[in-house]
């Protein structure tokens, strides 16, 4: 039962800190709990769909199948997560000037909500498929029962939604005018760990090489198998051993979309003074 | 700049576009490595240095694993009775950690000499 519980906890953690994140992300948003819950039940029904075809997904592309669906998810997750984080850097100061009545396009749904509930599909659908191949494989030749299986996995998921609800209300106890650009921060360095794992994926299937299979080993620092390492390696996409093709994935994430959100927020900075004086294109200027 | 559409379908043919590049690798040198009771057979992979290499994960196992390896990178899932392929190297010669993510006591090495 304890091991069935670690390993179901590990894969869940992964998934309920995005899910942490993205619901402080969205603080104050109108209808983000639906989004969220809805991205979440799709990933989980995903997930189910996804355990079913395994063995036709790994035969895939030459036996690469798993290792590109993987990445696909990824990079997919990773182009949602940017996408509202450029989007929040052009609405984020209307956000944090309005902090008690937010901007009106916050309110109005314009925010694109779909962009984080796809990226939570994504994540617990990858994470929740690998729970779900496990304890099929238990449920089938596994000791100790359905009961000790059932039971096992119950507390590992458990677990691993209570450490996602404690990282929402640590953030969501960051005073409102600073919490997006934390959760923005945040998100920007979980994207590019998103990636670094990607582009892993991609060099497992040979089709990235590894510049370099082992840049650095900080393994005696923090091992990735630790519960700190596995956290680390979500939040910012920590990796004891770095192949080289994952800290070029990394630092391009960051700067793409980075560059884009200071891009965007700097020419909504030009754009602001005039609508304020109630036309958004004015002749005078 | 990409247009959102754009950009959706880019991230859609991506995919498909490495599907389709996959090269065949018919003439790398294949090694073996069985999961039984819980335990690497071998327990110590002997992997010729500077080569890639083909690894032929055979779980012979009632429960599904996961090969995973932290140095080397490479995570695949192998079903119960089952078998996958990962590729490695071209890899310097040392000592790499193998395991399955689903069964922590399942634990050995790649030795590339």
């Amino acid at each position: 039962m304890l091991p069935t519980a670690i390993i179901v906890f590990r894969e869940v953690l992964e998934a309920a800190l995005i899910v942490g994140i993205v619901m402080a992300a969205s603080r104050g948003a109108a209808g983000r709990g639906l989004w969220v819950s809805g991205g979440i039940a799709a990933g989980v029904f995903g997930a189910c769909g996804v355990a079913v075809f395994a063995e036709a997904i790994a035969a895939a592309a030459e036996g690469m199948g798993q290792e590109l669906f993987d990445a696909a998810i990824l990079f997919a997750a990773v182009g949602m997560l940017g996408w509202h984080n450029v989007w929040m850097s052009r609405h984020g100061r209307e956000m944090a000037t309005h902090a008690n009545r937010l901007g009106s396009d916050v309110r109005s749904g314009a925010r694109p909500l779909w962009a984080l509930s796809f990226a939570v599909a994504l994540a617990v659908l990858r994470e929740g498929s690998e729970v779900v191949l496990f304890l099929y494989g238990i449920a089938l030749g596994g000791n100790g029962g359905p009961l000790a299986m059932g039971a096992g996995g119950l507390i590992g998921l458990v677990l691993g939604v209570a450490a996602g609800t404690a990282i929402y209300w640590g953030l969501v106890s960051i005073p409102m005018r600073l919490l997006f650009t934390v959760t923005s921060w945040l998100v920007l360095l979980l994207a590019a760990g998103l990636a670094s794992q990607g582009a892993a994926f991609l060099m497992q299937a040979d089709l990235l090489p590894a510049l370099g299979s082992s840049m650095w080993d900080t393994s005696f620092l923090l091992s990735d198998q630790s519960l700190a390492g596995k956290v680390l390696h979500t939040l910012i996409g920590y990796t004891a051993q770095p192949a080289g093709i994952q800290l070029v994935f990394y630092a391009a994430t960051l700067l793409i979309i980075g560059g884009l959100m200071r891009l965007v927020g700097a020419s909504e900075r030009r754009v602001a003074p005039a609508k304020r004086n109630g036309s958004a294109v004015s002749p005078a200027e | 700049m990409l247009r959102l559409p754009e950009m959706r379908r880019l991230l859609f043919a991506l995919p498909l576009a490495f599907t389709l590049s996959v090269p065949a690798l018919a003439d790398d040198p294949v090694v073996t490595i069985i999961m039984k009771d819980h335990q690497f057979v071998p327990s110590e992979v002997p992997v010729p240095a500077g080569v890639k290499v083909k690894l032929l994960i055979k779980n012979q196992q009632s429960v599904s694993g996961e090969f995973e390896s932290s140095s080397l990178h490479r995570e695949k899932i192998v079903s119960a009775g089952s078998e996958a392929t990962v590729y490695v190297g071209p890899l310097d010669p040392g000592t790499y950690d193998i395991f399955d993510d689903f069964n922590r006591d399942t634990r050995g090495h790649i030795v590339v000499k």
